[in-house]
């Protein structure tokens, strides 16, 4: 990808051959296509599909190198954009905050119920971020965490009826229990080593949730989970005096639970936000910061990696259990659908695009991830093959994610931005 | 009593065949995997659904063939395996191409989070041109032999773990050839030991990985047909678990290392068949990884890795 500007004719060869190659990879998979019938398979025809998508490749290929000929001198890249909305945090952050705040006063259910959902994956991407983004540690089984606290949650309280305020510490604790568990082995490990080991520990979760039936209920899950109440009254019509609606004599509806299940995730993913900025702040987030930079530094200052590792893992996992004992109550059910390796890629990428290591990147990120799938609902099928589209072009383009580069949380003199570029990352 | 130890000896051998049968389709993979790996230093998310990819060609290819009215199944197989080798590494170079050659020199995850996309993007890709529905495959290569009979329990061996070993084997040797002693084997292994001194040493560095992925996927597109062939059946999914799968098989040997690929291919394989045949089938990846995670702890560079030292 040379940013050389080409010739008319050139541009016209390098298209051609664009639209030549996207006629053989799909000349066999759109062009033609598999279907069961009674007496064995059948091949289907699609030849217009195939010409429109080779067509459309030959055209936009036409349009991009076209674009990078004649770009108009002022119009803006992508890293002045970037650099533009990293400077404007001062001010987008507060109004984000003001903005999530009120915004059940003006939303419909629909819109509380999506934010309630990014609020979710914005707190899953502020705990990995504490693994990933501060301590340089790459998790790909996130989910794992996330499993477990929405688990304690639905075990505790169906099987004991604790309440949700009870068991959501718990919640937390047991996740962040299995973080130590599974990360004092396997901490010693490499980067890429790491990534594979918390993997697969993401699959073998799923696998055990799924066949343990006696205990996790199998594939069926667990269902019944009783909702979150505020201070013992409860969001139902029923009509009792425990209600919300009797307590404070208002007529019930179904939207009071939304908002309530609105700020309590707000509550949480703010908590998260406001631990991890605090723990920037001592020794220890100083230490991750470190280590996330250079591991034999560390190691040399007298820096006990495996510690400084371990809190980190069992912190970020912590609020993965809470995240999940939030998502338990929210669903009313849980089962080993929710909790596959799509879940883990979709918070890594969130932390990944925001930037990693930057609070209010990952916010937007998943703002734009997840209330932009919420926008493709209708077009469901194409719905995952979009965000994997989405995710290798934003690499291709930023891969350093929207909002890239940290100013170190403390420093002497002057503080110094690091680029991004001259940061190892995910060195374990 | 004599009997009773005859049925578990023979028991055990049935587990051997198809666990070896299982970990040559996974050493398969593993190459591809380790390949790209020791060279880039990446891991290829993606490479798990070339193997679904070219398992999916090779099944248009037959049925496409099966239409014209072609009886003679070896000549349908090669014809189809051509066909789809030759697509599948379309997909291989495009892969690398558009999501992992622009992040060269970018920071160490942004080719990982790439790869991971191009991996759902392929996944979803198959799943809305074709379909979310298994897709079967009556058995092509029928039959087997009993190799032997002990007490009404039949060691059988098929035709079809016959052929997934040959070619196998045959495919194995072809690569270890290209490797050691063609001048694109040495290209890559130059590319292996440091892709800085090899490109200043006037060695296509590009060029050389770009071939790195068509070799891994015309082999993942082997044993994706094998794989179809085998088990009869496939779906748009088949490439997260298998991919998985051979992934630990890579580790577990040693990333980088050829022969750890197959061999830790074979572990696999066979971890996975003697789990199921002896405990239970459910649990059988829990054994892969744990066993996975247990090497790892005592061997952090696989059974035959290098065991490299970090320096400053």
């Amino acid at each position: 990808m040379s940013a050389r500007p080409l010739a008319p004719a050139a541009i016209l060869r390098d298209a051609g051959l664009s639209a030549l190659v996207a006629f053989g990879l799909f000349v066999a998979l759109i062009g033609l296509r598999l279907v069961p019938t009674d007496n064995g398979l059948a091949l289907e025809q699609r030849w217009r599909a195939l010409l429109a998508i080779v067509g459309a490749v030959f055209v936009g290929r036409l349009l991009m190198l076209g674009w990078r000929a004649w770009r108009p001198a002022g119009a803006p890249t992508p890293r002045v954009l970037a650099e533009s909305i990293r400077r404007s945090a001062r001010w987008v952050a507060p109004l984000f905050l003001l903005l999530a705040l009120a915004l059940p006063l003006f939303a419909g259910r629909y819109v509380i119920d999506v934010g309630i959902l990014v609020l979710t994956y914005v707190m899953l991407g502020w705990g990995l971020n504490i693994v990933v983004g501060l301590a340089g540690l790459l998790d790909l089984g996130y989910v794992a965490f996330y499993a477990v606290g929405a688990y304690s949650y639905a075990l505790f309280s169906t099987t004991f009826h604790f309440g949700f305020w009870t068991t959501l510490p718990v919640a937390g604790l047991l996740a962040g229990l299995w973080g130590v568990l599974l990360g004092f082995p396997v901490l010693r490990l490499r980067g890429d080593y790491l990534a594979i080991v918390t993997l697969a520990f993401g699959e073998i979760i799923r696998v055990v949730l799924i066949n343990w039936t006696s205990f996790t209920g199998g594939p069926n899950g667990v269902s019944d989970i009783p909702r979150p109440t505020l201070f013992g009254l409860k969001f139902n019509g029923s009509g009792d005096p425990d209600t919300f609606a009797a307590f404070f004599g208002v007529d019930y509806s179904i939207t009071q639970r939304f908002v309530f299940l609105y700020y309590v995730i707000l509550g949480l993913a703010l908590l998260t936000n406001w631990v991890s900025l605090r723990l920037r702040r001592l020794p220890l987030g100083r230490a991750w910061e470190a280590l996330r930079e250079d591991e034999i530094a560390c190691r040399a200052l007298g820096i006990n990696v495996t510690v400084t590792k371990l809190t980190a893992f069992a912190i970020g996992a912590t609020f993965g259990g809470f995240a999940g004992a939030f998502f338990a109550t929210r669903q009313g059910f849980v089962s080993p659908e929710s909790f596959t390796f799509i879940e883990s890629a979709l918070v890594l990428a969130i932390v990944v695009l925001g930037g990693l290591g930057s609070q209010l990147g990952v916010a937007l990120a998943a703002l734009v991830m997840i209330g932009g799938t919420e926008l493709f609902r209708d077009f469901a099928e194409y719905r995952m093959l979009v965000f994997g589209i989405a995710l290798v072009v934003m690499m291709v383009l930023r891969p350093r994610g929207l909002v890239s580069g940290r100013v170190p949380s403390v420093s002497l003199g002057k503080p110094k931005e690091i680029a991004a570029d001259l940061v190892a990352q995910g060195r374990g | 009593m004599q009997t009773k130890a005859g049925v578990l000896v023979a028991y055990a051998l049935q587990q051997l065949i198809n666990g070896v049968t299982l970990g040559m389709i996974y050493g398969l993979i593993a190459v591809g995997y380790t390949m790209v790996y020791g060279i880039i230093g990446m891991i290829n998310f993606a490479h798990g659904d070339v193997f679904m990819i070219g398992a999916f060609l090779s099944l248009i290819g037959l049925t496409l063939l099966a239409g014209f009215g072609m009886t003679s199944v070896p000549l349908a197989l090669a014809i189809s395996l051509a066909a789809a080798c030759a697509i599948a590494a379309l997909y291989g170079w495009t892969v690398e191409r558009i999501a992992y050659r622009p992040l060269r020199g970018s920071f160490r995850l942004a080719p990982l989070i790439s790869a991971i996309g191009m991996s759902i993007v392929l996944q979803n890709f198959v799943q809305v041109s074709q379909g979310a529905r298994d897709l079967n495959l009556q058995p092509l290569i029928p039959g087997g032999m009993a190799i032997f009979e002990e007490n009404g329990f039949v060691v059988q061996l098929s035709w079809m773990q016959v052929v997934i070993s040959i070619v196998t084997l045959a495919l194995l040797a072809v690569f270890t050839w290209l490797v050691t002693k063609t001048p694109l084997g040495r290209a890559m292994r130059a590319c292996e030991q440091d892709l800085k001194m090899a490109s200043l040493l006037g060695i296509d560095t590009d060029r050389t990985i770009s071939l790195t992925f068509v070799i891994g996927a015309i082999l993942a597109t082997v044993a994706g047909m094998l794989f179809l062939l085998y088990y009869g059946s496939i779906n748009f999914f088949i490439g997260f678990s298998a991919g998985v799968k051979a992934f630990t098989a890579a580790v577990l040997g040693g990333i980088g290392s050829l022969p750890g690929a197959v061999l830790g291919g074979l572990a696999i394989g066979l971890i996975e068949s003697f789990w199921s045949g002896y405990a239970s089938v459910p649990y059988k990846n829990v054994a892969a990884f744990s066993v996975l995670v247990i090497v790892l702890i005592f061997m952090p560079s696989g059974l035959l890795g290098r065991s490299d030292v970090e320096k400053v």
